[in-house]
């Protein structure tokens, strides 16, 4: 078991690159698959020391609502924000910075969290806490920046507390 | 049959492109650093997104074989601009913001871009 798992340090990885390869070749054929596991098998076993643990999924099931979740939500912000570009003077328009304290604490979470933020339009995440506790959001926009941060923790970090956590 | 599915190609070539158009336009409109960062970023999702799904369509229904690599581009796409839009963010801290600009970073003491370590003080 102990070999296994130094010969295959992250086999989720592995999977996950295999997949990559096959989609990149636009094909499906068995040269391709076998080169495929042997870059998935070979890169995480390379980089193994820059990964030292494996992130723990609870649900994993749940990320495919997940996805849904921020596809809908970001077509509609790119129409708010759309709006907001064409008909919406810089004078009235009020940018802030919003601080978003996080309950969630593994740092693959964060970093979806983070990166949500950024592909919504209308907030971009900014900056991390020194200890990891917030996260600095910039928004384009915005009337009660209390509001957005608690829209960000129902909606988005809920969900990755429970693939997550 | 067939101009049905020309409108639909069509009609997402148009979205794709009224949302980069909108993106860029953003680029020269907005009056501050940061709010310019959010142009860039919606060009990617809604423009790159509507001229690829255009481009699976065509490619299924129209040239009758499957391509995956549009998936792959906006997989890569979505990786890569949240990572891009925190590094320049991070530039702007670095040379624009202090820690009295900023709001308060919730329970810890001080955003990572302005944390010194202790063996760099001095």
């Amino acid at each position: 078991m102990k070999l296994l798992r130094r010969a295959l340090p992250h086999p989720l990885l592995t999977l996950y690159l295999t997949v990559t390869w096959l989609l990149l070749v636009n094909g499906w054929s068995l040269n391709s698959l076998v080169f495929g596991f042997l870059l998935g098998w070979l890169i995480p076993f390379v980089t193994a020391a820059y990964w030292p643990d494996q992130p723990k999924m609870r649900a994993p099931l749940k990320i495919i609502a997940y996805i849904g979740v921020v596809i809908s939500d970001i077509i509609l912000a790119n129409i708010v924000v759309a709006k907001i570009v064409l008909f919406k003077s810089n004078a009235d328009r009020k940018p802030a910075w919003v601080t978003v304290p996080l309950d969630l604490r593994t740092p693959e979470a964060i970093t979806v969290l983070a990166a949500t933020i950024t592909l919504t339009p209308g907030t971009v995440s900014a900056d991390v806490s020194d200890k990891g506790h917030a996260l600095l959001v910039h928004c384009l926009d915005v009337e009660d920046a209390e509001a957005v941060a608690a829209e960000i923790k129902s909606r988005y970090e809920a969900r990755l507390m429970e693939i997550f956590e | 049959m067939e101009t049905i599915l020309e409108f639909a190609v069509t009609l997402f070539l148009v979205v794709g492109g009224v949302f980069g158009f909108v993106g860029s336009y953003g680029l020269i409109k907005l009056n501050d650093p940061m709010s310019r960062l959010h142009a860039p970023t919606k060009a990617t999702t809604l423009g790159m997104g509507g001229v690829l799904v255009a481009s699976i369509l065509h490619s299924i229904l129209v040239e009758h074989h499957g391509s995956v690599h549009e998936i792959m581009i906006i997989l890569f796409l979505f990786i890569t601009a949240p990572i891009t839009a925190n590094f320049i963010a991070k530039v702007h801290i670095h040379r624009h913001e202090t820690p009295k600009s900023l709001p308060p970073a919730g329970s810890d003491t001080v955003w990572a871009t302005h944390a010194v370590p202790k063996e760099d003080e001095g």
